[in-house]
């Protein structure tokens, strides 16, 4: 087993350095640099200014170069400066943004497993009834349904008309100052919205791969004999066919690890919150580098420790799995 | 300063005021400052706000509204309550000579002063400066400071901060694209602690003006790296509100400055709220939220009615500095010959695209200045829709339908061209589409192509890869244009890309800038503006309105041709009225 996972994260070295090199490589191909923000069609920066302000950026350097600088300065993790206009730690940026990003995320999945698990079972075990094909299309809808257009229809009625949840923003002027429970209390009706929104259009991939999972294990032999042994159905359906069921999604689940920090733009934007989706659609376009870099670091990382935590997992649910032992 | 509006603030919530192009990402600045020109995705953001007052009704609803407001300008001013005001985008740095987005240069306004600014009818007005003397060869300015001016952190305000910001904006370590206007100074001189003198090589107009630059304390700044300074997040100034708090990506607050030398502003906070999607900060506005913000013309003219809006809001327009226009490459043989860019003008229907685009909230241009400014002229040569006179024209300069197919053709090539423009600016692309059918009528093709803003400026423009554009500047409250036509700017990255060159027209812009008498410079100005109605080198199409709407326990609003903001210190909630108590 240790082996199995000293050998998994050796291999994670180069892969992540290739990703990295990857990603930098892509982003200066992109046309346009950092200072055209600055001086795109601005009358007042002149050629002078323009190679005062790429030297100051150290975009004069060969490509090559700068990737081994900022490769060199991740070794001593350090991400480097933005260059946004507020010149700030990259590590700063990201730090101030994860929080948010991640309570919402995490709240949101929560959400997702607690509606969608049951309603994937319920599904299973009466399948191709009215009520599963209900379901079926309940989740497909908010599949489908286009995030920007919901919270908005959800805005004008819970915020505008009827006054019961704010609109957008994380915290009401009027409880700055007040307890902490009443600033839990106002953070929770900020979120409300968000999280629901966000669970809404997850529910169908979750609930629909654990319906077939459920489906596949009910028909096995053994589901058969815990029947003809005479268990209640409850305890077939709860202890047996659903731990079996169950290991897919925690694939499923390591796999969302990177996604509970990447935040969405589209939503962040409407919803007015400062979260990592839209810190970085604000970074690509002002071809912000380090940044960028960043950001898909540990997005990158996290995606790699996502994938190895299922693995390890995996192994540790199902024997068969655990490689190199052979018993 | 000019502000250079950063991409991606491309939609116009966030230009509250006309008066500093603030705005536009992609894409956007500044209150006192004097921006002369130009960022075109500012421009985007204005011209998806504007408006016009061809609409009746608009105007109706707004003398009625004037009257309301003299009847509750009788209620007596009185310290207190909050002004909420939502934008687009978030603030980046609080040092403006550091930041070139509009909002981060409309919340550092109210926090530093210039020497010089702007006053309601765009004439220079001392600001920390209480006068000003200019040597009669044009070469001298000699500030004379106001005394007793104290930082919030009550250290004084001297010379000797005027001299640091000087210094620091030339320093070549600091990372600014305000550089230009100050690298024109030959020397600046502190004669006493109340004192500065600055002497140019050269008599240069606009060098009053860049005065208006916010002047940064030396105590808190000097021997440090400026990039790095907690000023950034922080920043102390001279100006009416205090900084008091930034949570990145949702609001930075600010409070009334009680010992400010032009006496304590009435209202007591200034919050200002990060809402990046206009939708839903139409909704908050609509749930009272906020206080201020800046409409599309579909908002204010169809969607702020009803019960959420009658009453608690007024709503105001007025003129955005900019236009939007479509150029012409000028090295290219089609658009070469004169009588072909003139019978364009003559083809485009500029107020149906004024009707149909901004719904009337806007104003035909017939020049690169907005029609409410001193140095405005209009030109006596007029283009009204004609597309008969185009026709005509276009048949002098040898351009016939010869073989049926509908479009004119000469030497066997038809008359077929690519505009471009770029994306995220809706009415850009609407506006270029209504230019199609016009054209399309008197036999010309005309295809459209949308790009990122990114690649059109590095691939397209600076590489001269176009036929025509149709894009918009910011103007300035000041005339001098010398970037954008002179023929010396036509070098790579430079302003002038269509090439336009004409001799009279750079020894006029020559002459404007280095003269400080103004009925002289009109002169020159009078004289540019016609020759560009002649050779139409642009054709001018449009100057958007502005559209801000404030919430009605706001008093003291005076439009203005400066917009609404410049006496936003002397705005005031009635005490009766007033709304937030902490």
């Amino acid at each position: 087993m240790m082996t199995f996972i000293g050998k998994r994260i050796v291999l994670m070295i180069p892969m992540l350095l290739g990703i990295t090199m990857i990603s930098f490589l892509v982003m200066n191909l992109a046309p346009g640099e950092p200072i055209d923000v600055l001086t795109n069609l601005n009358p007042k920066a002149t050629a002078e200014v323009r190679e005062r302000l790429r030297s100051h950026y150290g975009l004069n350097q060969p490509l090559p170069v700068r990737y081994v600088n900022w490769l060199k300065r991740v070794l001593r993790l350090d991400l480097g400066y933005s260059f946004a206009q507020d010149n700030r730690l990259v590590w700063d940026k990201i730090r101030e943004r994860i929080p948010i990003t991640l309570t919402i995320n995490a709240l949101s999945l929560l959400l997702i497993i607690i509606v969608a698990l049951p309603i994937g079972i319920y599904s299973a075990i009466h399948q191709n009834s009215f009520m599963d094909r209900a379901l079926t299309i309940f989740v497909f809808i908010g599949f489908a349904t286009p995030t920007f257009w919901l919270a908005l229809l959800l805005m004008i009625l819970f915020g505008v008309h009827l006054g019961w949840l704010p609109i957008s923003g994380l915290q009401s002027s009027q409880v700055a100052h007040a307890g902490f429970w009443l600033i839990l209390g106002d953070r929770a009706r900020h979120l409300l919205l968000p999280v629901l929104v966000s669970a809404f259009g997850g529910l169908a991939g979750l609930s629909r791969y654990m319906r077939s999972n459920m489906l596949e294990v009910i028909r096995q032999d053994y589901i058969t004999t815990a029947r003809a042994k005479g268990l209640k159905e409850t305890k077939v359906i709860g202890k047996h066919a659903l731990r079996n069921a169950l290991m897919p999604i925690i694939t499923i689940l390591g796999f969302s690890l990177p996604g509970l920090i990447g935040g969405s733009v589209i939503f962040e934007t409407i919803f007015a919150i400062p979260g990592m989706g839209q810190m970085f659609y604000g970074a690509v376009m002002a071809r912000d580098y380090p940044l960028i870099m960043g950001t898909l670091l540990i997005g990158a990382s996290l995606t790699l420790v996502g994938n190895l935590l299922a693995d390890i997992s995996y192994a540790l649910v199902d024997p068969r799995i655990r490689v190199g032992h052979h018993d | 300063m000019v502000n250079h509006p950063v991409v991606w603030y491309t939609s116009c919530g966030n230009i509250i005021d006309g008066i500093l192009p603030y705005r536009d990402l992609l894409e956007s600045m500044h209150k006192k400052i004097i921006s002369i020109l130009i960022i075109i995705s500012l421009l985007s953001l204005l011209a998806a706000c504007g408006q016009s007052s061809s609409n009746e009704g608009g105007q109706k609803a707004t003398k009625k509204e004037q009257l309301e407001r003299k009847n509750v300008d009788k209620l007596p001013p009185a310290h207190g309550d909050t002004i909420v005001v939502g934008s687009i985008g978030d603030a980046s740095n609080l040092i403006p000579l550091l930041a070139s987005d509009a909002p981060s240069h409309q919340v550092a306004g109210l926090i530093y002063n210039g020497l010089v600014r702007y006053d309601k009818n765009l004439k220079l007005e001392g600001e920390l400066a209480k006068s000003w003397e200019i040597s009669t060869d044009g070469l001298t300015i000699t500030f004379h400071l106001r005394h007793g001016v104290r930082w919030h952190d009550n250290a004084p305000f001297t010379a000797d901060d005027v001299m640091f910001t000087y210094r620091l904006i030339i320093d070549p370590k600091t990372p600014t694209a305000y550089a230009g206007d100050f690298e024109q100074v030959k020397e600046a001189k502190i004669l006493d602690p109340f004192t500065f003198q600055v002497v140019y090589e050269k008599p240069f107009a606009p060098a009053l003006a860049s005065w208006g630059l916010s002047i940064l304390p030396k105590h808190l700044l000097a021997d440090q790296d400026i990039t790095k300074s907690p000023l950034s997040r922080h920043p102390v100034g001279t100006g009416p509100y205090k900084f008091s708090q930034w949570k990145g990506g949702e609001k930075i607050e600010l409070t009334a400055n009680p010992d400010y030398f032009e006496g304590q502003p009435y209202i007591d906070r200034y919050r200002y709220r990060i809402i990046p999607d206009s939708a839903t900060m139409f909704l908050e506005l609509k749930a009272s939220n906020l206080d201020w913000m800046g409409l599309t013309p579909i908002q204010y003219d169809r969607q702020t009615a009803g019960k959420k809006f009658t009453g608690k809001f007024n709503k105001y327009q007025y003129l955005s500095f900019s236009y939007t226009y479509m150029g012409y490459n000028l090295k290219n043989p089609l658009f070469q010959d004169q009588r072909v860019r003139q019978a364009l003008s003559f083809a485009i229907n500029k107020q149906e695209i004024i009707d149909g685009v901004l719904l009337g909230y806007g104003r035909i241009a017939t020049g690169p200045y907005k029609p409410d400014t001193w140095f405005y002229h209009l030109p006596s040569k007029k283009y009204p829709y004609n597309p008969e006179k185009a026709k005509q024209l276009l048949q002098e300069a040898g351009w016939q339908d010869r073989d049926g197919d509908g479009l004119l053709d000469k030497d066997g090539q038809p008359f077929v061209f690519t505009v471009m423009t770029n994306q995220g600016n809706a009415l850009r692309a609407q506006t270029a589409e209504i230019i199609q059918r016009r054209l399309q009528e008197i036999g010309i093709k005309m295809k459209i192509r949308i790009i990122e803003w990114s690649a059109f400026i590095n691939e397209f423009i600076d590489k001269r890869k176009f036929e025509a554009v149709i894009l918009g500047w910011t103007t300035g409250q000041d005339p001098d244009m010398y970037d954008i036509w002179h023929s010396s700017k036509t070098g790579p990255k430079e302003l002038n890309f269509i090439s336009y060159s004409n001799p009279e027209v750079d020894r006029l812009l020559e002459k404007g800038r280095h003269t400080f008498e103004r009925e002289e410079r009109q002169k020159y100005y009078d004289r540019f503006q016609e020759i560009l109605a002649e050779e139409q080198p642009y054709t001018f199409l449009y100057v958007p309105e502005s559209l801000p709407i404030i919430a009605a326990r706001f008093h003291g609003i005076k439009p203005a041709p400066a917009g609404i903001s410049y006496n936003f210190i002397k705005w005031y909630v009635p005490e009766a009225l007033q709304k937030y108590t902490q």
